[in-house]
Order: structure tokens, then C-alpha cells, then sequence
């Protein structure tokens, strides 16, 4: 099989999720800024497919670029936006901001000075045909045995219901 | 050339399988042009059907019975004055039909028109097909935003509402049909293994599992293929937009809904998607519950005979569709201003019946003569025609619902939605899923 995973396609998709994260945070127009995040969004799908990770992807597109942002959109054009575009913004929130920027830009910078050392030199190479099997048996297990995160992965379901129940109890006032 | 094509028919891979990146392109180029000249025809019998529901005649001018009205409709809407109003936003209201018209032909990337008929497969087919296509509601969003104007805006935010929650129960009658590729079970017709218990998401492995355990989803463990299947086809007609639950374009409400600034090109690019979506989401109907490429009766009409009778079924549907027209010409109207139309029609009926001639003559030549590439040419054939076939059924069941049923009001839509669809696909998951290891 040849890959698909050419360097091209890397540069391309990074260089769409830079641009759609850079939009996001200079554009003053709220939906735009949405819009440009759903592009950041979908590109980094993208990068999931090159890793060979087509599961990963497909939920990304589902979850994040099909549902989180269409609720994003959906609030963000119930508020008014005409009067907010116009204001100064007044809290001062930028330094916090710089900081935590600077120290992410640190980190993604140390990374990259010390290189391949960081990461397990090969992983396991799945076929991309059983990726999807693969996850599944290693969320859930197979033959009656447990898998290697089934634990993890039903307290993470047990946090999200706890956090549904929670936001049902807020939202409503009489149950 | 020759090679290639005897090449490629001999294959039984998909292009994107084979790697074979002129083929995939080929097919690609087919499924646009098909899909294409499908919503032109879905155009034309979608306004007659509905006419004559309610007593009326329908397009009958341009052309004979108004065949020529999609093109005729395209060209006007081709050569019609491109509005943006002034106070739009001007870039998203350019890119919002694009993307639902993007949204809603990615997808036929990986429908399965046969076991070796489709542009690739994925292992993740079918969650990419619900991926790709909920992007769809984003050019609705963006569409009805830009507007800038109160009509679209509410029709989209109704529009958005409706797609998401429907998402939902369509997304868990979906996970229904996907256990069932895992599970051994008690189908209607008997036992059958398939692997080892490990299910697959890939749209072509989804109609072999159907193949290898002798039953359509639709009949296993009866009657839970049939209320997931069920509720898949209720939420589809509401993720399209369609009528009873067509609320973001309630005319009578919202004049139009999302699109109402639109006009010419755009808006038929808006129409373009919706109907590229409609039978996109019939052909994943198709694909999970209704066994795909195979043809009806596969079990208690087997053997080569039936096999045989069944590939004939391609060539006499176009054989009978060029008898209508020919009845067609003979009740013309004798007179010269209808004299066109008449030639017209019978070019037409006659252009049916050599496709019909030709497909017929594969099927009998592959019969005779035992030749490889004739046989495999048939077997391609009469996949393509099945689904086809059942695509279509589902496209007439969107035009008798919407001749049928009153629209439903919005808080009626969501009550159904997320009070009785909702806990219904979960019910059914979750029986599934207990009959399927009780049984397996």
C-alpha cells in the first residue's frame, strides 16, 4: 500500500489549521470566528486520517465539526451580536493570556528541540483495515475478558452523565 | 482502453481498493453525473406524482408530459439575476450553498452500488457517511445567518434544532444495525457465522454480513431490524428537511425558510444538495436494513434459474418505460403543432428500449456464452440495478408522504423527537444487543 501520508498533504492540513486558529481569535465577528474554528476543526481530522486513525477522525467530524459547533452557532446567533462587535473589550484578562500562550509556545518549543527522543520509536502498526476493531476491542475487550481501558473509558461515561444530570437539574426548575 | 476497461471489469475491488486512482476518478465523474441527472428526473416525477395526487395534470408544455421541464427550469435558473442582498454577509452567504452542496456529494464517496461498485471503502463507511452529511446543517446555519434577515434566520435555527435532535435517534438506529454485523443470532431464515463476534463499520462489509448471514437487517431478530428500521426512516425524511417534518421551509410561516434570499444559480444549488442528500440518506437506509446489492428473495428464490430471472429485471425496466413512452406517442394528438413532440417521444421511447435491448443482450450473452467478463458484467449490473431499484422506492415514498401527510408543528417535531424516537432507538439497542447474546 502506498501511503496517502505525503509530506504535501501534512503542510497543507497544518497550514489550514494554523490559518483557521488564527482567524479564530482576529476576526471580530463571532460566527466568523466559528466558522474558521469548524475549518481548524476538519483539518485536524484530517491529520488524525494521515496518523492512520480513521476512526478518531470520522468522530471528530461527527462530534466536534457536526455537533459541539452547530450548538456553537446555534447560541451565538441567539445573542445579540450587533451591540457586542462595537464594545471595548473590558475585562483584563491579557496577560493571564500572554502567560499561558508563552508557556504552550515554550512547551511545543522544547518539544521540537529535543525531537524523535521524546516518542516511542515505533508503535504498533496496524492494518488501517481493523483500526476501528482494534479500539473497539481495546475499549471494551473480547472473549469475555476485560479490555486494556474498559475501566477508564466507563468512569469517563459515568463523569458525562453525571454532567447531562447536571445541566438537566440547572436547566429545569421543577423536575 | 480496451484492456483497461476488461481489466478493471475482471477486478473485484473497488477503485479506491485497488488504488487505482483513473478509475476512482471515472467513478467519481459517473456517481456526480448520475446523481445529477437523478435529481433532474426526482424534479420532474416528484411535481407529476404530486399532481396527479391531487387531480391535477402537472407540467405538460415543454416538452411531452413536460419532460423537458428540469431543463428548462435549469436554464432559467441558470440565466436569472444573481441577488446578494446589500446588507448580507456577502462571503458566507457565497459559501453556504457550497457547502451543503459539498456536504451531500462527499458522501457518495463510499455508498456501496455493488460489491465492487463504489468509488472506495472505508472502514469507517458508514460513520463517515453521517459525519460528512451532518456538516450539511452547517450551510443551512450559515445560509439562513448571512441572510441577515428575520425569515431565514428563524428557518435556520428551526432547521439546525430539528437536524440535531434527529441525529440523535437516527444515530442510535444506526448502532442498532452495526451490532447486528457482530452477532451470530437466530435470523429469520436460520444460523449463520460471520467472524468472531467482532462487527464492521465499512458500508460494503455491512451488506456482506448481511450476504453471509442469509438475512436483511431488516428481518433479523423480528421486529427489532424493523423499529430501528423504522426509525431510521422517520428521522431521515426529518434530517432532510422533507415533508410531514418540513417546518425550516414552512411556506405558509417562514415564506421560504433559510433560502428565501437566495435566487437563480444559488438556490438551485441549495435544491441541488437537498436532493443529493435525500438520496443519499435512502442509499444508507438501503445499505443497513434492505441488504444492499442483493436482489429480492434471496433465500427462498435461490438457485442460477432465479439468479438469471432476476438480472433480467435491468433491461426489461427500461424495455417497459420505452413501451410507455410508444403508448405515449400513440395517444399524441394528431396535429401538427404536436408533430415535434411526437418525434421527440418516440426518439426517446426508442433510445429506452436499445438500452433496454443492449442490457438484456449482456445478461443473455453472459448466459450463452459462458465468457468471464460478460458474467462478471452482468453480476456488476444487476447489483447497480437492486439498489438502484430500492433507492428509488424510498425516493417515491418521500413524494406519497409529502402528498399525504399535514406538516407538523414544531413543538409536535420535537416532542416526537426526543420523547418517543429517542427512548424507543435506545430500547431497541439495548434489546438488541441482549438478544443478540442470549441467542449467539
Amino acid at each position: 500500500m502506498t501511503p496517502v501520508a505525503t509530506p504535501f498533504f501534512f503542510y497543507l492540513l497544518s497550514g489550514l489549521a494554523i490559518a483557521g486558529g488564527l482567524l479564530v481569535i482576529t476576526r471580530r465577528n463571532a460566527i466568523h470566528s466559528a466558522l474558521a474554528l469548524i475549518v481548524t476543526l476538519l483539518a485536524i481530522a484530517g491529520l488524525y486520517l494521515m496518523l492512520y486513525a480513521p476512526f478518531v477522525a470520522g468522530v471528530q467530524i461527527i462530534v466536534y465539526a457536526g455537533g459541539i459547533m452547530v450548538l456553537f452557532l446555534f447560541v451565538i446567533m441567539l445573542v445579540s451580536l450587533e451591540r457586542t462587535a462595537k464594545e471595548r473589550q473590558f475585562n483584563r484578562m491579557w496577560p493571564v493570556g500572554l502567560l499561558a500562550g508563552c508557556s504552550l509556545l515554550a512547551l511545543f518549543m522544547s518539544v521540537y528541540a529535543k525531537g524523535k527522543g521524546l516518542f516511542v520509536e515505533r508503535g504498533p502498526q496496524l492494518p488501517e483495515s481493523e483500526n476501528t476493531q482494534q479500539i473497539g476491542i481495546m475499549l471494551y475487550g473480547e472473549a469475555g475478558r476485560m479490555g486494556q481501558y474498559t475501566f477508564a473509558f466507563e468512569i469517563a461515561s459515568l463523569l458525562l452523565l453525571v454532567a447531562i444530570l447536571g445541566a438537566v437539574i440547572m436547566a429545569k426548575k421543577r423536575i | 482502453m480496451l484492456d483497461l476497461l476488461r481489466s478493471y471489469l475482471g477486478s473485484t475491488l473497488t477503485p479506491g481498493q485497488a488504488n487505482n486512482q483513473l478509475w476512482a476518478l471515472i467513478y467519481v465523474l459517473i456517481i456526480f453525473a448520475g446523481v445529477s441527472v437523478a435529481v433532474m428526473t426526482m424534479n420532474w416525477v416528484e411535481r407529476k406524482a404530486l399532481a396527479h395526487f391531487q387531480v391535477r395534470l402537472g407540467p405538460m408544455r415543454v416538452g411531452p408530459h413536460g419532460l423537458l421541464q428540469p431543463i428548462a427550469d435549469a436554464i432559467k435558473l441558470l440565466i436569472k439575476e444573481d441577488i446578494i442582498p446589500s446588507e448580507a454577509d456577502k462571503f458566507v452567504f457565497w459559501i453556504a450553498p457550497l457547502i451543503g452542496l459539498l456536504a451531500s456529494f462527499t458522501v457518495y464517496t463510499v455508498v456501496p452500488f455493488g460489491p465492487s461498485q463504489a468509488v472506495s471503502d472505508m472502514n469507517i463507511g458508514i460513520l463517515f457517511m453521517l459525519g460528512v452529511s451532518s456538516l450539511a446543517v452547517l450551510g443551512v446555519v450559515m445560509a439562513g445567518w448571512a441572510s441577515n434577515s428575520h425569515y431565514p434566520l428563524i428557518g435556520a435555527l428551526r432547521s439546525s434544532a430539528q437536524m440535531v435532535s434527529y441525529e440523535v435517534a437516527m444515530g442510535l438506529a444506526v448502532v442498532s444495525a452495526i451490532l447486528m454485523t457482530s452477532l451470530h443470532g437466530l435470523g429469520l431464515y436460520g444460523v449463520s457465522k460471520f467472524g468472531d463476534g467482532t462487527g464492521t463499520l465499512s458500508m460494503i462489509g455491512i451488506v456482506q454480513a448481511q450476504q453471509e448471514q442469509h438475512v436483511w437487517f431488516l428481518f433479523k431478530f423480528f421486529p427489532l431490524g424493523f423499529m430501528a428500521f423504522g426509525i431510521f426512516a422517520i428521522a431521515m425524511i426529518a434530517e432532510t428537511n422533507r415533508a410531514p417534518f418540513d417546518l425550516p421551509e414552512a411556506e405558509s410561516e417562514l415564506t421560504a425558510g433559510y433560502h428565501t434570499e437566495y435566487s437563480g444559480l444559488r438556490w438551485s444549488l441549495f435544491m441541488l444538495a437537498e436532493y443529493a442528500a435525500m438520496i443519499a440518506v435512502s442509499s444508507i437506509a438501503v445499505t443497513l436494513w434492505l441488504g444492499g446489492w442483493m436482489r429480492p428473495f434471496p433465500n427462498w428464490l435461490s438457485g442460477s434459474a432465479w439468479d438469471l430471472v432476476f438480472s433480467l429485471f435491468a433491461g426489461l425496466t427500461f424495455v417497459a418505460l420505452a413501451v410507455i413512452a410508444f403508448v405515449g406517442v400513440v395517444r399524441m394528438p394528431r396535429h401538427s403543432y404536436f408533430r415535434v413532440q411526437t418525434i421527440g417521444l418516440a426518439g426517446f421511447g426508442l433510445l429506452l428500449a436499445l438500452i433496454g435491448i443492449l442490457l438484456l443482450g449482456i445478461v443473455i450473452g453472459a448466459k450463452v456464452s459462458h465468457h468471464d467478463i460478460l458474467n462478471r458484467t452482468t453480476e456488476g449490473m444487476t447489483n447497480v440495478y437492486w439498489f438502484l431499484f430500492k433507492v428509488a422506492v424510498f425516493m417515491y415514498l418521500y413524494i406519497w408522504y409529502r402528498a399525504t401527510w399535514p406538516r407538523y408543528r414544531f413543538d409536535q417535531l420535537m416532542r416526537v423527537g426526543w420523547k418517543v424516537m429517542l427512548p424507543v432507538s435506545l430500547g431497541v439497542l439495548i434489546v438488541t444487543a441482549i438478544v443478540g447474546v442470549i441467542l449467539g
